[in-house]
């Protein structure tokens, strides 16, 4: 049964953390708490649907939906957020800007989509297999290939490729990487691009697990992704990753022992106290935010 | 080479540069001196791009740049090696080297620039997968220094690259911007150590409360009374 359970907090836990790289890229070069984050990875899971009802197939849906995605997160920064770098305004406006764009969001997918729950295919659904007694959906499995696939292909071009470089230049010293003739903005809309993508494939999964998907789902995957981000320690990749790990199995473990009434709480309160014991988060390094 | 005609920059409602002209050309050391606050670094940062200037021109090789951002500056031959060395100090010293590098696409061009570095700083070189913020102060300027060279500049600006060192080592730095220089960089240079500016430079700007107010000649300049007293502490 445990055993069981935490295998279904690991799967769930895995696309948590692809949500938390998103809070946790933007972050790392911005200093900024993406609040629509939440949103968009609820508008990456209704283009899968959208693009499935239009007859064009899943896997051409899932990968439409990742570039569209994407696309609105360049969307955000573009229109939002880089008109209030270049006046240099205080971090507060960029964080009640994008607590803006998540209604915004949000309440367009009500109008297209309608405000109702609605079903999403099941992905991947081989049925079950059975592990020393442990049962596994192909799904489950499924999602976490998936997932630690893309975070494996995320750390690669972070830490292997120009852009990548660019990117760990810029989380250090904005100045400094403007000075190297790196295009500033260029690198902060890649990161709301890489950001949206994972948010799409995030939405897919987590909507394919449960199969279904409602404009409101990102508030509380969004909450949950941003506090994994935070245990984990934020604007640390690998951070995001165990955070969301820690995330989905405390979630998983209380639905099963304590109900699931109990589920969204008890995530929180692994977050307050990993944060009275390690004030910046497991993987968190000292004083980033004065970087 | 660069040629500043004009040029106003306002830091909010301060108005730090007021009218600024100077010229450099090529194949020189020109030093610009002046107590804090005259707007020294003021003006390599509007050069740069950091800062956009409020009235002026900025041309280099012809071109006017002042309305060009950073990296296209960058790329089109001037670098910056800021005050207070700026290094990414989470990053190795190759990483930072490799940064230097970022607006070059040719991979062996890369390595030359890499050799070169390494042999004007050997010490650059054994502690190339050190992470830049565990160097000493003065390794961390040699590397400020290495890294705008590694673009390969036409122009070198160099903010205070003496500041909190060792004796020893602001001479051995000062050796180093010389022979940068022989090797057909020219360079921009700030000080408030303006004894040591003044004798490595071919020309001298004083920049005083964001007005120039003496130039010339740094070996007539050195004997001005005036920049005697102000800037060289001889009474």
């Amino acid at each position: 049964m445990i055993v069981q359970q935490i295998f279904n907090g690991l799967a769930l836990g895995m696309s948590y953390a692809l949500i938390a790289v998103g809070y946790s890229l933007v972050f790392g070069i911005l200093r900024l708490i993406n609040f629509s984050h939440g949103s968009v990875y609820a508008f990456g899971a209704h283009m899968v649907l959208m693009f499935v009802s239009m007859n064009l197939g899943l896997i051409p849906a899932i990968f439409l939906s990742i570039l569209l995605t994407g696309l609105l997160g360049m969307l955000i920064d573009k229109t939002a957020l880089q008109p209030l770098r270049k006046k240099k305004s205080i971090p507060i406006a960029g964080l009640i800007t994008t607590i803006g764009i998540s209604y915004i969001i949000q309440n367009m997918l009500m109008i297209l989509f309608g405000s109702e729950r609605k079903p999403f295919p099941a992905l991947f659904d081989k049925g079950m297999i059975n592990i020393l007694s442990v049962q596994i959906s192909s799904t489950q499995v499924f999602m976490m290939v998936v997932s630690i696939l893309l975070l494996a292909i995320m750390t690669f071009v972070i830490n292997k490729t120009k852009i990548g470089l660019a990117m760990r230049a810029l989380s250090q010293n904005v100045k400094a990487a403007h000075l190297m003739g790196i295009n500033v903005n260029f690198v902060v809309i890649f990161t709301f691009f890489l950001g949206g993508a994972s948010a799409a494939i995030a939405g897919t999964l987590i909507s394919g697990y449960y199969q279904i998907v409602y404009p409101t789902m990102g508030f509380v995957a969004g909450l949950k992704a941003f506090s994994a981000a935070v245990l984990g320690g934020i604007g640390v990749l690998h951070g995001a990753v165990i955070g969301g790990l820690i995330v989905g199995v405390s979630e998983s473990l209380a639905a099963a022992f304590l109900g699931g009434t109990y589920r969204d709480a008890v995530s929180f309160i692994v977050l307050i106290i990993v944060l009275v014991l390690k004030p910046d988060g497991l993987f968190g390094k000292k004083g980033i935010m004065k970087v | 080479m660069l040629k500043i005609h004009n040029l106003n920059t306002h830091y909010g409602n301060i108005h730090a540069l007021k009218g600024i002209d100077l010229a450099v050309n090529q194949g020189e050391i020109v030093s610009l001196i002046g107590s804090n606050g005259a707007g020294k670094s003021t003006t390599l940062l509007t050069i740069a791009g950091l800062l956009k200037p409020t009235a002026g021109s900025i041309t280099f090789k012809g071109r006017e740049i002042s309305n060009q951002p950073p990296h296209e500056i960058v790329k089109m031959g001037i670098s910056l090696s800021p005050e207070g060395r700026e290094v990414f100090p989470g990053l190795s010293v190759s990483e930072n080297l490799t940064l230097g590098a970022f607006i070059m696409k040719d991979k062996a061009k890369i390595k030359t620039a890499f050799e070169r570095v390494y042999e004007l700083f050997p010490r650059l070189k054994e502690r190339r997968n050190q992470v830049a913020g565990t160097l000493s102060g003065g390794e961390q300027q040699m590397l400020a220094i290495a890294r705008a060279l590694m673009a390969e500049p036409q122009l070198l600006m160099l903010d205070e690259p003496s500041l909190g060192l060792a004796p020893n080592i602001v001479a051995m730095i000062f050796e180093l911007i010389q022979s940068i220089n022989q090797q057909g960089t020219t360079i921009m240079l700030i000080e408030q150590n303006a004894n040591m500016a003044m004798n490595v430079s071919h020309r001298t700007y004083v920049l005083e409360t964001g007005k120039i107010s003496l130039q010339g000649d740094s070996k007539e300049l050195i004997k001005n009374q005036e920049v005697k007293r102000a800037y060289l502490g001889v009474v």
